[in-house]
């Protein structure tokens, strides 16, 4: 009889502190964890007694490489109770930081956290060594993201200019035009990102997931539509709690969502993918056929095509929507503070970010939840790092262990925004 | 060739979003690494050289048992230690449960609380261990990252202004949205780095950088009770992203 254990302390080129755990007896895989031992911070909590205008500035707090996806979720959940609908530019300019934080986020986790594993380097900078144009390719690309996030928001970590009801100041139509040239360069080196990666080696998993999204039935979804899935899910985002649920495992200090309905399903570029592909530009949905992509995808280690028609996507937008700007009269919509319950959902980079709030009369907030992406494809990372062990055993253990951590690298997890959110379900208990 | 001076990042309680901004100096990465051995940096590394660290970047604040435990190692294994971000150098967001009654917290938050390690208070790395620099800047400012470690490199001492806000807005040429327009402001009382951004985007200043050199938030507290902001606001402002720097902490108390 023999047994071993296949252990990462401290899974490298993931935002925050995990760790992986495969245990190995004859030959057959009889445990997987995925740990997670980053400090919880009790966001939640503090939350409780805060003014609803601060939710965008401190959520942001739960993440600095998807800032404005936590600002998203929180605005248009406040937004929902005081009854006001963002339209027009501001709405455009809302979509506008988004698609900055999607190539800056995409554009560091292909070129920087996931492409390495491919080509097997430890880093990128170890990397550029060998592939120095496409490492700086990499580099402009998530500047150029970042440099939108900043021109909207006023800086690319933790944006200082989103508010409830819009925007604390708008760029004039002329503050906006100096990203065209840019944008247009990052466009094509997004095409050529998404030819370079779909080069790459892919190992054969094809699992059956749930893929979960939004879907809007006009655009690609950033920050509006209904909760849908390949196996039949349509909701409206308020119903989902109704539909989700978390599961408190002792191993970690992050929850595991699961659909009540069936258990373990996927958020991330490949679940906006495969539910909205239709709505995709004739130029990106060309990229991805080229690339050998069909209009449904379910190789995990694909994600990292899909991250970069994302990228091609996102400049696609970003040229559109500044084409068509006109600077709004007004940067913001207000309304006094009521009573009330909130749910917002939008598409982080790594998936659905749901954010649910009650405040008070006077705008105190009473009680929020937050489920980011990340506790929601826990379960999943675990079936698939079982799937990769189980086909992968006869390898040196080294290299059991990298192509596991590739596995979990996947989804471009993000530790510090699965952890935040302990306080709440204990609540429940 | 002269050795490369080993750099080491490190994270407790945070974000990452402070570590996040080595990875944002996308102009200078490539360059900074011919200068500086990246030995010990897991967001972007697989790949891990052992210690002593000439310099040890610690972004976070320091929250359970076990990471006061690794703090100290830390600290034994570098030569130059500088905390970055509002975590490390003032407890981080995290750090307003240091405003709690954590005795009878503790019930309600824990189920399982014999899997839960976590103090009572969130401490910045200053709290735990001698530290050599402090950034500052929920999230700390590039510039401001490079010119550290630019000083660091040739044995310097980073020329980094503990002034207020205030200096930046005018060196902007902004127009005061506390005068002008009677819009609540931090701007006197915060160190400056961000370049008076949130004046510049028409809002007020919200502290993010935390408290300057020598502050006055009573005198300003004062003025901000003219504009009418409510004692429970003035809480609220001064407990943010810096609550656990003692003139912000000292000075929310008076208003509670």
């Amino acid at each position: 009889m023999s047994s071993k254990t296949i252990k990462v302390d401290y899974l490298a080129r993931v935002e925050g502190e995990g760790a992986l755990y495969i245990r190995i007896k004859d030959d057959r895989v009889t445990q997987v964890q995925l740990k997670i031992f980053e400090p919880p911070r009790f966001f939640e909590a503090f939350l409780q007694g805060r003014k609803y205008t601060e939710a965008p500035d401190i959520t942001a707090r739960i993440c600095g490489i998807c800032p404005v996806a936590y600002q998203m979720s929180s605005v248009h959940a406040l937004e929902q109770i005081l009854g006001l609908k963002v339209a027009g530019p501001l709405r455009e300019l809302r979509r506008l930081i988004y698609c900055g934080e999607w190539i800056e986020s995409h554009g560091l986790h292909v070129y920087m956290l996931h492409a390495p594993d491919f080509l097997g380097y430890a880093d990128a900078i170890q990397m550029a060594r060998d592939y120095p144009e496409a490492v700086k390719r990499g580099l402009k690309l998530k500047q150029i993201g970042n440099e939108l996030v900043a021109l909207v928001g006023g800086r690319e970590i933790h944006p200082i200019n989103v508010r409830v009801g819009g925007f604390y100041s708008v760029p004039r139509k002329k503050d906006l035009v100096p990203m065209v040239e840019k944008l247009k360069w990052a466009r094509d080196a997004a095409l050529e990102t998404v030819r370079w990666v779909s080069t790459f080696n892919f190992p054969p998993v094809e699992p059956e997931y749930e893929f979960v999204s939004l879907r809007h039935p006009q655009e690609y979804p950033f920050n509006e539509g209904r909760l849908v899935s390949n196996k039949g899910l349509d909701i409206a985002v308020d119903d989902f709690e109704a539909h989700f649920e978390e599961e408190h495992v002792p191993y970690t200090t992050a929850l595991h969502s699961i659909l009540k309905a069936r258990g373990a399903y996927y958020v991330g570029p490949m679940a906006r993918y495969n539910n909205n592909f239709d709505l995709l530009p004739p130029a990106v949905q060309a990229a991805a056929q080229e690339a050998g992509l069909t209009s449904f995808c379910c190789n995990p280690f694909q994600s990292i095509i899909i991250r970069s028609i994302e990228i091609l996507y996102a400049c696609e937008e970003s040229l559109r929507i500044i084409d068509q700007y006109e600077q709004p009269e007004r940067p913001y919509l207000e309304a006094e503070p009521r009573a009330g319950i909130g749910h917002g959902i939008s598409e982080a980079p790594r998936g659905s970010l749901y954010h649910r709030y009650r405040i008070d009369d006077q705008g105190v907030i009473q009680e929020a939840k937050i489920v980011p992406p990340t506790s929601q494809n826990q379960k999943t990372v675990e079936s698939d790092l079982y799937q990769v062990a189980v086909q992968n055993l006869h390898l040196p253990e080294d290299q059991l262990t990298w192509i596991c951590e590739q596995a979990i690298r996947n989804y471009d997890p993000c530790i510090s925004c699965s952890v935040h959110f302990l306080k709440l379900h204990l609540e429940r208990r | 060739m002269k050795r490369r001076p080993k750099l080491a990042v490190w994270k407790f309680a945070s974000c990452d979003g402070c570590q996040l901004t080595l990875l944002d100096c996308e102009d200078e990465l490539l360059a900074l690494t011919e200068r500086i051995d990246i030995a010990y940096f897991m967001e972007a590394s697989r790949a891990t050289v052992r210690g002593p660290y000439d310099l040890s970047l610690v972004e976070g604040s320091i929250t359970t048992p076990h990471d006061m435990a690794r703090i100290q190692k830390i600290r034994r294994a570098s030569k130059f230690l500088v905390a970055i971000g509002a975590c490390a150098t003032a407890g981080g967001i995290q750090a307003l449960r240091n405003f709690t009654q954590v005795e009878k917290y503790i019930p309600l938050v824990y189920a399982r609380p014999e899997y839960i390690h976590t103090l009572e208070k969130s401490s910045p790395i200053a709290g735990q261990v001698a530290v050599d620099f402090e950034l500052r800047g929920c999230p700390i400012n590039k510039t401001q990252l490079l010119e550290l470690v630019s000083a660091f490199l040739q044995g310097r001492r980073p020329n980094i202004h503990p002034y207020s806000v205030c200096w930046e807005c005018k060196m902007r040429g902004n127009i005061c949205v506390m005068v002008a327009h009677g819009i609540p402001c931090l701007g006197p009382v915060t160190h400056a780095g961000c370049g008076a951004l949130c004046p510049t985007y028409h809002r007020g200043c919200y502290g993010c950088f935390g408290p300057k050199e020598t502050p006055n938030p009573a005198s300003l507290s004062a003025r901000l009770r003219v504009l009418g902001v409510p004692e429970d606001d003035l809480v609220r402002l001064y407990r943010t992203f810096n609550a656990e720097a003692e003139p912000f902490r000292q000075e929310s108390t008076v208003h509670e």
